[in-house]
Protein backbone atom coordinates (compact mmCIF):
# COMPACT_ATOMS: atom_id res chain seq x y z
CA UNK A 1 0.00 0.00 0.00
CA UNK A 2 1.53 3.30 -0.66
CA UNK A 3 1.33 6.46 1.63
CA UNK A 4 0.91 9.48 0.79
CA UNK A 5 3.99 11.53 0.53
CA UNK A 6 3.02 14.01 3.63
CA UNK A 7 2.57 11.22 6.15
CA UNK A 8 5.99 9.56 4.90
CA UNK A 9 7.44 13.35 5.69
CA UNK A 10 5.77 13.50 8.96
CA UNK A 11 7.15 10.08 9.60
CA UNK A 12 10.54 10.77 9.07
CA UNK A 13 10.37 14.47 10.93
CA UNK A 14 9.21 12.47 14.06
CA UNK A 15 12.18 10.09 13.80
CA UNK A 16 14.39 12.86 13.34
CA UNK A 17 12.96 14.84 16.42
CA UNK A 18 13.39 11.88 18.10
CA UNK A 19 16.51 11.01 17.25
CA UNK A 20 17.86 14.61 18.15
CA UNK A 21 16.00 14.06 22.09
CA UNK A 22 18.17 10.66 22.36
CA UNK A 23 21.21 12.33 21.70
CA UNK A 24 21.37 15.99 22.94
CA UNK A 25 21.93 15.19 26.14
CA UNK A 26 24.90 13.43 24.96
CA UNK A 27 26.07 16.12 22.50
CA UNK A 28 26.27 18.41 25.93
CA UNK A 29 28.23 16.02 27.70
CA UNK A 30 30.66 16.20 25.07
CA UNK A 31 30.24 19.75 24.23
CA UNK A 32 30.59 21.00 27.73
CA UNK A 33 33.76 18.96 27.72
CA UNK A 34 35.62 20.97 25.23
CA UNK A 35 34.68 24.17 26.95
CA UNK A 36 36.55 26.71 28.91
CA UNK A 37 35.64 27.32 32.63
CA UNK A 38 34.47 30.93 31.31
CA UNK A 39 31.41 29.75 28.62
CA UNK A 40 30.58 26.73 31.15
CA UNK A 41 29.20 29.68 33.45
CA UNK A 42 28.19 31.84 30.39
CA UNK A 43 24.80 33.47 30.86
CA UNK A 44 23.11 33.22 28.72
CA UNK A 45 24.15 29.90 27.37
CA UNK A 46 26.74 30.60 24.47
CA UNK A 47 25.96 27.63 21.64
CA UNK A 48 29.29 29.01 19.75
CA UNK A 49 32.09 29.19 21.68
CA UNK A 50 36.23 27.99 20.95
CA UNK A 51 36.97 24.42 21.80
CA UNK A 52 39.45 23.50 24.02
CA UNK A 53 41.02 20.69 24.64
CA UNK A 54 42.41 21.35 27.64
CA UNK A 55 39.75 19.75 29.89
CA UNK A 56 41.34 16.45 28.28
CA UNK A 57 44.58 17.65 28.44
CA UNK A 58 43.72 17.33 32.46
CA UNK A 59 42.20 14.95 32.88
CA UNK A 60 44.59 12.55 31.15
CA UNK A 61 47.28 14.07 33.01
CA UNK A 62 46.10 13.28 36.18
CA UNK A 63 48.48 11.14 37.86
CA UNK A 64 47.13 8.19 38.10
CA UNK A 65 44.35 7.91 35.02
CA UNK A 66 46.16 4.84 33.13
CA UNK A 67 46.12 3.27 36.25
CA UNK A 68 42.04 3.87 36.53
CA UNK A 69 41.31 3.21 33.05
CA UNK A 70 43.61 -0.21 33.32
CA UNK A 71 40.84 -1.22 36.32
CA UNK A 72 38.11 -0.23 34.16
CA UNK A 73 39.19 -2.26 31.40
CA UNK A 74 40.29 -5.26 33.46
CA UNK A 75 37.21 -5.39 35.46
CA UNK A 76 34.93 -4.47 32.93
CA UNK A 77 36.16 -7.38 30.38
CA UNK A 78 36.81 -9.96 33.09
CA UNK A 79 32.93 -9.61 34.39
CA UNK A 80 31.97 -9.13 30.73
CA UNK A 81 33.44 -12.86 29.81
CA UNK A 82 32.93 -14.35 32.77
CA UNK A 83 29.14 -13.51 33.07
CA UNK A 84 28.91 -14.99 29.36
CA UNK A 85 30.77 -18.48 30.04
CA UNK A 86 28.68 -18.98 33.44
CA UNK A 87 25.25 -17.76 32.14
CA UNK A 88 25.65 -19.61 28.97
CA UNK A 89 25.83 -23.02 30.90
CA UNK A 90 23.60 -22.32 33.21
CA UNK A 91 21.37 -21.30 30.64
CA UNK A 92 21.73 -24.36 28.50
CA UNK A 93 21.46 -26.56 31.74
CA UNK A 94 18.15 -25.53 33.03
CA UNK A 95 16.54 -25.37 29.24
CA UNK A 96 18.06 -28.98 28.55
CA UNK A 97 17.98 -30.47 31.89
CA UNK A 98 15.12 -31.40 34.62
CA UNK A 99 16.90 -32.14 37.77
CA UNK A 100 15.55 -31.55 41.37
CA UNK A 101 15.54 -27.82 42.65
CA UNK A 102 15.27 -26.55 39.17
CA UNK A 103 12.38 -24.32 39.99
CA UNK A 104 14.03 -23.18 42.78
CA UNK A 105 16.71 -22.22 40.94
CA UNK A 106 15.16 -20.56 38.29
CA UNK A 107 12.58 -18.43 40.62
CA UNK A 108 15.38 -17.25 43.45
CA UNK A 109 17.42 -16.37 39.76
CA UNK A 110 14.55 -14.27 38.68
CA UNK A 111 13.89 -12.49 42.54
CA UNK A 112 18.01 -11.85 42.11
CA UNK A 113 17.54 -9.81 39.18
CA UNK A 114 14.93 -7.31 40.62
CA UNK A 115 17.44 -7.10 43.65
CA UNK A 116 18.49 -2.96 44.25
CA UNK A 117 21.98 -3.10 44.49
CA UNK A 118 21.45 0.26 46.93
CA UNK A 119 20.38 -3.10 49.40
CA UNK A 120 23.08 -4.85 48.31
CA UNK A 121 25.97 -2.01 49.22
CA UNK A 122 26.18 -2.61 53.33
CA UNK A 123 26.50 -6.45 53.05
CA UNK A 124 28.55 -6.24 50.48
CA UNK A 125 31.30 -4.10 52.37
CA UNK A 126 30.93 -6.14 55.48
CA UNK A 127 31.62 -9.51 53.67
CA UNK A 128 33.84 -8.00 51.10
CA UNK A 129 35.66 -7.30 54.34
CA UNK A 130 35.74 -10.99 55.81
CA UNK A 131 36.91 -12.14 52.58
CA UNK A 132 39.96 -9.26 51.83
CA UNK A 133 38.56 -8.72 48.69
CA UNK A 134 37.47 -4.86 49.61
CA UNK A 135 40.00 -3.06 47.20
CA UNK A 136 40.31 -5.64 45.19
CA UNK A 137 39.41 -5.75 41.36
CA UNK A 138 38.29 -9.16 41.76
CA UNK A 139 35.92 -8.63 44.26
CA UNK A 140 34.51 -5.77 42.06
CA UNK A 141 34.52 -9.01 39.63
CA UNK A 142 32.72 -11.38 41.55
CA UNK A 143 29.97 -8.74 42.46
CA UNK A 144 29.48 -7.61 39.20
CA UNK A 145 29.48 -11.43 38.11
CA UNK A 146 26.80 -12.12 40.53
CA UNK A 147 24.45 -9.10 39.83
CA UNK A 148 24.80 -9.57 36.37
CA UNK A 149 24.18 -13.63 36.26
CA UNK A 150 20.34 -13.45 36.48
CA UNK A 151 19.64 -11.26 33.65
CA UNK A 152 22.64 -13.24 31.32
CA UNK A 153 20.86 -16.59 32.28
CA UNK A 154 17.19 -15.31 31.13
CA UNK A 155 17.89 -13.94 28.00
CA UNK A 156 20.35 -16.82 27.00
CA UNK A 157 17.20 -19.28 28.10
CA UNK A 158 15.51 -18.07 25.64
CA UNK A 159 18.12 -18.41 23.08
CA UNK A 160 19.02 -22.07 24.18
CA UNK A 161 15.24 -23.51 23.59
CA UNK A 162 14.96 -22.02 20.03
CA UNK A 163 17.16 -24.35 18.88
CA UNK A 164 16.06 -27.76 18.56
CA UNK A 165 17.51 -30.73 20.44
CA UNK A 166 17.20 -32.55 17.17
CA UNK A 167 20.51 -30.65 15.88
CA UNK A 168 22.71 -31.05 18.52
CA UNK A 169 21.44 -34.92 18.50
CA UNK A 170 22.55 -34.65 15.12
CA UNK A 171 26.05 -33.56 15.81
CA UNK A 172 26.79 -35.45 18.29
CA UNK A 173 26.05 -39.13 16.14
CA UNK A 174 28.26 -37.30 13.31
CA UNK A 175 30.98 -37.58 16.01
CA UNK A 176 30.97 -34.09 17.49
CA UNK A 177 32.05 -33.71 21.20
CA UNK A 178 29.93 -31.48 24.51
CA UNK A 179 32.13 -28.58 23.21
CA UNK A 180 31.74 -28.76 19.52
CA UNK A 181 28.27 -29.17 19.43
CA UNK A 182 28.41 -26.06 21.92
CA UNK A 183 30.44 -23.63 19.01
CA UNK A 184 29.30 -25.14 15.95
CA UNK A 185 25.08 -25.27 16.93
CA UNK A 186 24.82 -23.73 19.73
CA UNK A 187 27.19 -20.36 19.63
CA UNK A 188 26.03 -18.89 16.17
CA UNK A 189 22.22 -19.04 16.29
CA UNK A 190 22.97 -17.95 19.91
CA UNK A 191 24.74 -14.89 18.90
CA UNK A 192 22.35 -11.61 19.09
CA UNK A 193 21.82 -13.02 22.46
CA UNK A 194 24.96 -13.04 23.39
CA UNK A 195 25.44 -9.58 21.97
CA UNK A 196 22.91 -7.77 23.92
CA UNK A 197 24.11 -10.28 27.22
CA UNK A 198 27.31 -8.38 26.77
CA UNK A 199 26.52 -5.20 26.24
CA UNK A 200 24.06 -5.18 29.05
CA UNK A 201 26.80 -6.85 31.49
CA UNK A 202 29.44 -4.33 30.22
CA UNK A 203 27.54 -1.70 30.85
CA UNK A 204 26.55 -2.63 34.59
CA UNK A 205 30.29 -3.31 34.87
CA UNK A 206 31.62 -0.37 33.05
CA UNK A 207 29.81 2.32 33.86
CA UNK A 208 28.90 1.53 38.02
CA UNK A 209 30.01 3.57 40.11
CA UNK A 210 28.13 3.49 43.79
CA UNK A 211 29.32 -0.03 44.60
CA UNK A 212 32.58 0.05 43.30
CA UNK A 213 33.28 4.01 45.22
CA UNK A 214 32.22 1.64 48.15
CA UNK A 215 34.62 -1.13 47.40
CA UNK A 216 37.89 0.99 45.99
CA UNK A 217 40.88 2.63 47.43
CA UNK A 218 42.84 5.24 45.41
CA UNK A 219 44.55 2.17 43.70
CA UNK A 220 41.61 0.27 42.60
CA UNK A 221 39.22 2.89 41.16
CA UNK A 222 37.94 2.96 38.40
CA UNK A 223 36.88 5.53 35.70
CA UNK A 224 33.33 6.24 37.32
CA UNK A 225 34.20 6.31 40.19
CA UNK A 226 37.31 8.55 39.53
CA UNK A 227 34.89 11.48 37.76
CA UNK A 228 32.35 10.84 40.62
CA UNK A 229 35.30 12.55 42.48
CA UNK A 230 34.73 15.84 40.96
CA UNK A 231 31.59 16.35 42.21
CA UNK A 232 31.88 17.85 45.71
CA UNK A 233 30.17 19.51 48.01
CA UNK A 234 32.15 22.89 46.70
CA UNK A 235 30.40 22.13 43.25
CA UNK A 236 31.05 20.53 40.32
CA UNK A 237 34.27 20.88 37.97
CA UNK A 238 32.22 20.42 34.90
CA UNK A 239 34.79 20.85 32.38
CA UNK A 240 37.02 17.51 33.18
CA UNK A 241 34.25 15.30 34.56
CA UNK A 242 32.67 15.46 31.40
CA UNK A 243 35.74 15.02 29.60
CA UNK A 244 36.08 11.99 31.35
CA UNK A 245 32.06 10.94 30.64
CA UNK A 246 32.81 11.76 27.53
CA UNK A 247 36.33 9.18 27.01
CA UNK A 248 34.39 6.44 29.66
CA UNK A 249 31.66 6.59 26.67
CA UNK A 250 33.62 5.32 24.03
CA UNK A 251 33.90 1.85 24.22
CA UNK A 252 30.57 1.07 25.00
CA UNK A 253 29.40 3.61 21.70
CA UNK A 254 31.94 1.34 19.97
CA UNK A 255 30.36 -1.69 20.91
CA UNK A 256 26.89 -0.51 19.96
CA UNK A 257 27.50 1.46 16.40
CA UNK A 258 29.39 -2.73 15.92
CA UNK A 259 26.89 -4.76 17.35
CA UNK A 260 23.46 -2.31 17.41
CA UNK A 261 21.43 -4.42 15.37
CA UNK A 262 22.26 -7.99 17.37
CA UNK A 263 22.01 -6.01 20.07
CA UNK A 264 18.33 -5.18 19.50
CA UNK A 265 17.57 -8.80 18.11
CA UNK A 266 18.99 -9.97 21.23
CA UNK A 267 17.05 -8.24 23.39
CA UNK A 268 13.48 -8.40 21.87
CA UNK A 269 14.22 -12.01 20.96
CA UNK A 270 13.13 -13.22 23.94
CA UNK A 271 10.50 -11.45 24.79
CA UNK A 272 8.80 -11.45 21.42
CA UNK A 273 8.85 -15.16 21.02
CA UNK A 274 8.74 -16.28 24.71
CA UNK B 1 19.79 -41.93 26.29
CA UNK B 2 19.81 -41.04 30.12
CA UNK B 3 22.02 -38.70 31.59
CA UNK B 4 23.38 -38.76 34.81
CA UNK B 5 22.15 -36.81 37.62
CA UNK B 6 25.45 -35.12 38.08
CA UNK B 7 25.84 -33.53 34.46
CA UNK B 8 23.10 -31.10 34.81
CA UNK B 9 24.86 -29.67 38.25
CA UNK B 10 27.83 -29.35 36.26
CA UNK B 11 26.16 -26.82 33.79
CA UNK B 12 24.09 -24.97 36.52
CA UNK B 13 27.01 -25.11 39.63
CA UNK B 14 29.38 -22.74 38.51
CA UNK B 15 26.25 -19.41 38.18
CA UNK B 16 24.25 -21.04 40.84
CA UNK B 17 27.46 -21.03 43.38
CA UNK B 18 28.54 -17.33 42.56
CA UNK B 19 25.21 -16.01 42.61
CA UNK B 20 24.07 -17.87 46.20
CA UNK B 21 27.96 -16.11 47.52
CA UNK B 22 27.75 -12.85 45.87
CA UNK B 23 24.40 -11.67 45.37
CA UNK B 24 22.12 -14.28 47.72
CA UNK B 25 24.43 -14.46 50.80
CA UNK B 26 24.41 -10.19 50.52
CA UNK B 27 20.55 -10.01 50.86
CA UNK B 28 20.25 -12.68 53.11
CA UNK B 29 23.10 -10.75 55.40
CA UNK B 30 21.05 -7.38 54.98
CA UNK B 31 18.32 -8.43 56.60
CA UNK B 32 20.68 -9.95 59.76
CA UNK B 33 22.96 -6.65 59.46
CA UNK B 34 19.25 -4.80 60.67
CA UNK B 35 19.61 -6.44 64.11
CA UNK B 36 22.45 -5.72 65.08
CA UNK B 37 25.02 -2.89 65.79
CA UNK B 38 27.95 -2.97 63.46
CA UNK B 39 30.02 0.22 62.78
CA UNK B 40 32.10 0.01 59.92
CA UNK B 41 35.77 -0.88 59.73
CA UNK B 42 35.58 -2.69 63.32
CA UNK B 43 35.23 -6.84 63.16
CA UNK B 44 32.36 -7.98 62.71
CA UNK B 45 32.57 -10.31 65.95
CA UNK B 46 32.43 -6.85 67.72
CA UNK B 47 29.04 -6.26 66.55
CA UNK B 48 26.25 -6.19 69.62
CA UNK B 49 22.77 -7.57 68.94
CA UNK B 50 20.47 -5.08 69.06
CA UNK B 51 17.43 -6.80 68.42
CA UNK B 52 14.32 -4.93 66.05
CA UNK B 53 15.45 -1.51 67.66
CA UNK B 54 17.21 -0.68 64.47
CA UNK B 55 13.67 -1.44 62.60
CA UNK B 56 11.57 0.24 65.02
CA UNK B 57 13.77 3.44 64.70
CA UNK B 58 13.65 3.12 60.47
CA UNK B 59 9.67 2.91 60.45
CA UNK B 60 9.29 5.31 62.82
CA UNK B 61 10.85 8.16 61.35
CA UNK B 62 8.59 9.65 58.94
CA UNK B 63 11.47 9.86 56.42
CA UNK B 64 11.55 6.70 55.66
CA UNK B 65 7.52 6.49 54.66
CA UNK B 66 8.11 9.77 52.59
CA UNK B 67 10.83 8.51 51.09
CA UNK B 68 8.86 5.08 50.15
CA UNK B 69 5.94 7.72 48.76
CA UNK B 70 8.55 9.11 46.71
CA UNK B 71 9.74 5.88 45.28
CA UNK B 72 6.01 4.90 44.42
CA UNK B 73 5.33 8.13 42.75
CA UNK B 74 8.59 7.76 40.81
CA UNK B 75 8.40 4.48 39.28
CA UNK B 76 4.79 4.51 39.19
CA UNK B 77 5.18 8.05 36.98
CA UNK B 78 8.14 7.05 34.97
CA UNK B 79 6.98 3.36 33.96
CA UNK B 80 3.56 4.93 32.80
CA UNK B 81 4.77 7.97 31.07
CA UNK B 82 7.64 5.49 29.13
CA UNK B 83 4.95 2.66 28.30
CA UNK B 84 2.49 4.76 27.47
CA UNK B 85 4.71 7.04 25.21
CA UNK B 86 6.67 4.09 23.71
CA UNK B 87 3.92 2.26 22.85
CA UNK B 88 2.71 5.53 21.12
CA UNK B 89 5.60 5.98 19.25
CA UNK B 90 6.01 2.40 18.14
CA UNK B 91 2.34 2.43 16.77
CA UNK B 92 3.06 5.61 14.80
CA UNK B 93 6.52 4.90 13.58
CA UNK B 94 6.11 0.79 13.55
CA UNK B 95 6.47 0.71 9.61
CA UNK B 96 10.03 0.30 8.62
CA UNK B 97 11.53 2.61 6.51
CA UNK B 98 15.31 3.69 4.62
CA UNK B 99 17.18 4.28 7.67
CA UNK B 100 15.80 2.71 10.02
CA UNK B 101 18.20 0.81 11.62
CA UNK B 102 20.28 3.74 11.96
CA UNK B 103 17.56 5.38 14.11
CA UNK B 104 17.20 2.20 16.20
CA UNK B 105 20.91 2.51 16.87
CA UNK B 106 20.65 6.45 17.54
CA UNK B 107 17.52 5.43 20.22
CA UNK B 108 19.75 2.68 22.37
CA UNK B 109 22.67 5.16 22.73
CA UNK B 110 21.14 6.61 26.14
CA UNK B 111 21.08 3.08 27.96
CA UNK B 112 24.53 3.23 27.19
CA UNK B 113 26.13 5.77 29.00
CA UNK B 114 27.66 6.14 32.16
CA UNK B 115 24.95 7.13 35.19
CA UNK B 116 27.24 9.68 36.20
CA UNK B 117 27.29 11.19 33.02
CA UNK B 118 23.87 11.11 32.09
CA UNK B 119 22.97 12.45 36.01
CA UNK B 120 25.37 15.67 35.43
CA UNK B 121 24.44 16.07 31.55
CA UNK B 122 20.85 16.73 32.91
CA UNK B 123 22.40 19.00 36.24
CA UNK B 124 24.17 20.66 33.66
CA UNK B 125 20.89 21.20 31.76
CA UNK B 126 18.71 22.16 34.10
CA UNK B 127 20.79 24.43 36.03
CA UNK B 128 18.68 27.94 36.34
CA UNK B 129 21.54 30.21 35.07
CA UNK B 130 22.82 28.58 32.46
CA UNK B 131 20.94 25.19 31.37
CA UNK B 132 19.90 24.28 28.07
CA UNK B 133 16.42 23.48 29.02
CA UNK B 134 15.93 26.99 30.79
CA UNK B 135 17.52 29.03 27.07
CA UNK B 136 15.01 27.05 25.14
CA UNK B 137 12.20 27.86 26.88
CA UNK B 138 13.67 31.27 26.71
CA UNK B 139 12.93 31.28 23.39
CA UNK B 140 9.60 30.55 23.39
CA UNK B 141 9.17 33.20 25.67
CA UNK B 142 8.74 31.11 28.86
CA UNK B 143 10.78 32.52 32.04
CA UNK B 144 13.20 30.42 33.26
CA UNK B 145 12.41 28.03 36.03
CA UNK B 146 14.57 26.71 39.39
CA UNK B 147 14.58 23.46 38.20
CA UNK B 148 16.58 21.81 40.75
CA UNK B 149 15.71 24.37 43.58
CA UNK B 150 12.03 23.19 43.47
CA UNK B 151 10.61 20.37 45.27
CA UNK B 152 8.09 19.59 42.27
CA UNK B 153 10.08 20.47 39.40
CA UNK B 154 13.32 18.59 40.94
CA UNK B 155 11.28 15.27 40.76
CA UNK B 156 10.16 16.27 37.09
CA UNK B 157 13.44 16.49 36.88
CA UNK B 158 14.54 13.03 37.94
CA UNK B 159 11.29 11.32 35.77
CA UNK B 160 12.61 13.26 32.72
CA UNK B 161 15.88 11.72 33.01
CA UNK B 162 14.54 8.37 33.36
CA UNK B 163 11.85 8.85 30.68
CA UNK B 164 14.75 9.88 28.54
CA UNK B 165 17.18 7.24 29.03
CA UNK B 166 14.03 3.99 28.99
CA UNK B 167 11.64 5.60 26.78
CA UNK B 168 13.29 4.09 24.03
CA UNK B 169 13.67 0.31 25.12
CA UNK B 170 10.01 0.40 25.33
CA UNK B 171 9.53 1.85 21.96
CA UNK B 172 12.22 -0.93 20.36
CA UNK B 173 10.25 -3.67 22.12
CA UNK B 174 7.12 -2.55 21.10
CA UNK B 175 8.10 -2.24 17.52
CA UNK B 176 9.94 -5.41 17.69
CA UNK B 177 6.45 -7.00 18.95
CA UNK B 178 4.25 -5.19 16.44
CA UNK B 179 6.39 -6.67 13.50
CA UNK B 180 6.04 -9.88 14.78
CA UNK B 181 2.05 -9.66 14.51
CA UNK B 182 1.00 -11.97 11.60
CA UNK B 183 0.24 -9.94 8.78
CA UNK B 184 -2.22 -12.34 7.75
CA UNK B 185 -4.70 -11.56 10.64
CA UNK B 186 -4.12 -7.75 10.08
CA UNK B 187 -5.38 -7.90 6.52
CA UNK B 188 -8.27 -9.94 7.86
CA UNK B 189 -9.18 -7.29 9.71
CA UNK B 190 -8.61 -4.96 7.27
CA UNK B 191 -10.87 -6.84 5.16
CA UNK B 192 -13.82 -6.54 7.80
CA UNK B 193 -13.84 -2.90 8.05
CA UNK B 194 -11.85 -2.40 10.83
CA UNK B 195 -10.40 1.25 10.83
CA UNK B 196 -7.39 2.26 12.34
CA UNK B 197 -8.14 2.40 16.04
CA UNK B 198 -10.15 -0.83 15.89
CA UNK B 199 -7.31 -2.36 14.60
CA UNK B 200 -4.84 -0.94 16.57
CA UNK B 201 -7.03 -1.56 20.14
CA UNK B 202 -8.80 -4.76 19.39
CA UNK B 203 -5.97 -6.42 17.27
CA UNK B 204 -2.27 -5.05 17.27
CA UNK B 205 -2.64 -4.74 21.28
CA UNK B 206 -3.94 -7.63 22.48
CA UNK B 207 -1.92 -9.88 20.29
CA UNK B 208 1.18 -8.08 21.51
CA UNK B 209 -0.44 -8.06 25.18
CA UNK B 210 2.42 -11.12 26.58
CA UNK B 211 5.88 -8.84 25.33
CA UNK B 212 3.56 -5.72 26.64
CA UNK B 213 3.55 -7.00 30.33
CA UNK B 214 6.89 -8.67 29.81
CA UNK B 215 8.38 -4.69 29.64
CA UNK B 216 6.31 -3.14 32.23
CA UNK B 217 7.74 -5.79 34.52
CA UNK B 218 11.37 -5.16 33.52
CA UNK B 219 10.56 -1.67 33.51
CA UNK B 220 9.06 -1.36 36.78
CA UNK B 221 11.85 -3.49 38.63
CA UNK B 222 14.69 -1.26 37.16
CA UNK B 223 12.55 2.19 38.55
CA UNK B 224 13.09 0.64 42.19
CA UNK B 225 16.68 -0.19 41.23
CA UNK B 226 17.49 3.58 39.79
CA UNK B 227 20.14 5.07 42.04
CA UNK B 228 23.26 6.54 40.29
CA UNK B 229 21.42 9.31 37.86
CA UNK B 230 19.61 11.04 40.64
CA UNK B 231 22.47 10.74 43.03
CA UNK B 232 24.64 12.70 41.29
CA UNK B 233 21.47 14.93 39.46
CA UNK B 234 19.76 16.10 42.58
CA UNK B 235 21.44 13.73 45.61
CA UNK B 236 17.68 13.38 46.89
CA UNK B 237 17.08 17.38 47.25
CA UNK B 238 15.93 19.44 47.49
CA UNK B 239 15.36 18.91 51.16
CA UNK B 240 14.17 15.17 50.43
CA UNK B 241 11.81 15.40 47.55
CA UNK B 242 13.76 13.62 45.12
CA UNK B 243 14.95 10.99 48.10
CA UNK B 244 13.97 7.77 46.50
CA UNK B 245 14.66 4.61 48.97
CA UNK B 246 17.62 3.27 47.48
CA UNK B 247 19.41 6.83 48.19
CA UNK B 248 18.06 7.34 51.46
CA UNK B 249 19.51 3.72 52.12
CA UNK B 250 22.60 4.72 50.97
CA UNK B 251 22.46 8.03 52.67
CA UNK B 252 22.00 5.97 55.80
CA UNK B 253 24.52 3.79 55.61
CA UNK B 254 27.15 5.68 54.15
CA UNK B 255 26.79 9.49 55.29
CA UNK B 256 24.85 8.86 58.86
CA UNK B 257 26.82 5.75 59.64
CA UNK B 258 23.67 4.41 60.89
CA UNK B 259 24.28 0.66 59.18
CA UNK B 260 21.67 -1.10 61.23
CA UNK B 261 18.81 1.43 60.59
CA UNK B 262 19.78 1.00 56.69
CA UNK B 263 19.77 -2.34 56.40
CA UNK B 264 16.26 -2.13 58.03
CA UNK B 265 14.88 0.17 55.27
CA UNK B 266 16.73 -2.26 53.26
CA UNK B 267 14.44 -5.02 54.18
CA UNK B 268 11.30 -2.77 53.40
CA UNK B 269 13.04 -2.24 49.56
CA UNK B 270 13.53 -5.25 49.23
CA UNK B 271 9.78 -6.52 50.65
CA UNK B 272 8.36 -4.24 48.06
CA UNK B 273 10.05 -5.75 45.40
CA UNK B 274 9.79 -8.72 46.38
CA UNK B 275 6.03 -8.52 46.19
CA UNK B 276 5.68 -6.95 42.95
CA UNK B 277 8.20 -9.92 41.55
CA UNK B 278 5.85 -12.28 43.06
CA UNK B 279 2.89 -10.95 41.26
CA UNK B 280 5.17 -11.19 37.99
CA UNK B 281 5.90 -14.90 38.30
CA UNK B 282 2.62 -15.94 39.33
CA UNK B 283 1.36 -14.23 36.21
CA UNK B 284 4.12 -16.24 34.30
CA UNK B 285 8.20 -17.45 34.79
CA UNK B 286 9.85 -17.09 31.77
CA UNK B 287 12.49 -19.65 33.01
CA UNK B 288 10.05 -21.89 33.52
CA UNK B 289 8.66 -24.00 30.79
CA UNK B 290 7.20 -27.28 31.97
CA UNK B 291 3.82 -26.26 31.99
Amino acid sequence: MKRSPLLAAAHYAMLVGLAVLCIAPIAVIFATSLRQQVDIFAEPLNFIFTPTLENYRAVLQEDKFDRYLYNSLFVGLISTAATLVLGCMAAYGLARFRFPGRRTLAYTTLLLRTVPLAVMAIPVFLIWNEWHLVNSLWGLILLYVAVNLPFTIWLLYGFVLQVPVELEEAAAIDGCGPLRVFTKVLLPLMAPGLAAASIFTFRIAWNEFILALVLTDRHSRTLPVAASLFVTDMGVDWGRVMAMGSLIAIPPLIFTFVAARQIITGLTAGAVKG
Amino acid sequence: MRTPSWVPILYVGPAAAIMAAACLYPVISALQLGLYDWSMGTPWSAARWVGLDAFAAAFSNPRVWSSLWTTLLFAGVCVTAEMLLGIALALALERPVRGTAVFRTLFILPMMIAPIAVGLAWRYMFDAQFGLINAVLGLLRIAPMTWLADPTLAFAAIVIADVWQWTPFVFIMMVAALANVDSAVIEASRIDGANWWQMTTLVKLPMIAHVIAITLMMRLVDAFRVLEVIYVLTFGGPGDSTEILALHIYKTAFVGQQLGVAAAISVLLLVVVAALSWIALRISNPLDNEK
